[in-house]
């Protein structure tokens, strides 16, 4: 089971499904941004089970995991800003109630 | 009378995490590792439900800690030491910290707290389900041809690769890095009243 490739991209696909869902579903803006953090996550398992089952990526899929790492940060650093700064002016965490664009 | 339904809260806590990993290893005849993989997996798998299903946010937020956690261990049985250890400190240490504190400073007690999810949630689900079926057919169907025994990396190997053939992007991602905090410090800032 911790030995074959499968098992670990199975559940990277769980992972990113369940992300989807709450991406999807959520009415709160930060649950979302959580919801998008546990999708790269499972990208993030996929790209180290890929490194560490084929022998060309050994190094590759562990710096590869790294990078995606540092811009996940990066993007959760300018969500949550952009999050808080929505906030200060609708005074509310809801995106169904963000519809200055719409009416 | 709450701390008993805590403590019992605790127990099938750990009876659904510990049970996995009893039976790979007694009944399945794994090894170690396999009962390690199948009880972290649970714990990922239940405390990711629980962040896009619970209906209190801060607790969403103290799932997806778990979460991350327990992904942090599927790294090491998977073999890349380094990459639990940047999971435990940038996600753990640095983003968990963020978004617990964004979401303390953006709900309100006069907040719809029972209005959890959209009205297309139950397409939602159901295009969730339909992703990963076709995400595990899809991998289970492929033949993966290259694929080897699993290998644990030295931390000394990932350094030689990072600073040498990869030093061109980390150095882009620090930058990156930096823009994103003068960024999101820039976009956050409160506005000078005008006068």
């Amino acid at each position: 089971m911790a030995n074959s490739l499968d098992a670990y991209l199975i559940l990277a696909g769980a992972l990113f499904a369940i992300g989807t869902f709450g991406f999807l579903a959520r009415r709160n803006a930060i649950s979302m941004l959580m919801s998008i953090e546990l999708m790269l996550n499972a990208v993030n398992l996929a790209i180290v089970a890929f490194g560490s089952f084929i022998p060309d990526l050994k190094a590759d899929g562990s710096v590869i995991a790294l990078m995606v790492m540092a811009v996940a940060a990066a993007e959760a650093t300018v969500g949550l800003a952009i999050v808080i700064a929505i906030y200060r002016n609708r005074k509310t965490p809801l995106v169904d109630e963000y519809d200055a664009m719409r009416r | 009378m709450r701390a008993w339904l805590y403590l019992l809260a605790a127990a099938v806590a750990g009876a659904v995490i510990t049970t996995p990993a009893v039976l790979v290893y007694v009944l399945g005849g794994g090894t170690v590792d396999d009962a390690l993989f199948a009880s972290l997996a649970t714990l990922m798998l239940v405390s990711a439900l629980a962040v896009v299903s619970m209906r209190d946010i801060i607790r969403c937020g103290l799932a997806m800690i778990v979460c991350f956690l327990a992904l942090a261990g599927i790294y090491v049985v998977a073999g890349a030491p380094l990459v639990a250890a940047a999971q435990v400190i940038v996600y753990i240490g640095a983003i968990s910290v963020l978004i617990l504190f964004a979401i303390m400073l953006t709900q309100s007690k006069a907040g719809p707290s029972s209005l959890v999810f959209q009205t297309q949630a139950v397409p939602a689900a159901v295009a969730a389900v339909v992703l990963a079926v076709l995400i595990g057919l899809g991998v289970t169907a492929t033949d993966w041809h290259e694929v080897g025994e699993r290998v644990r990396l030295a931390t000394s190997e990932l350094a030689n690769v990072l600073f040498d053939r990869y030093v061109l992007p980390f150095e882009i991602v620090s930058v990156l890095l930096l823009a994103a905090v003068i960024g999101g410090v820039f976009i956050a800032k409160r506005e000078e009243e005008p006068d």
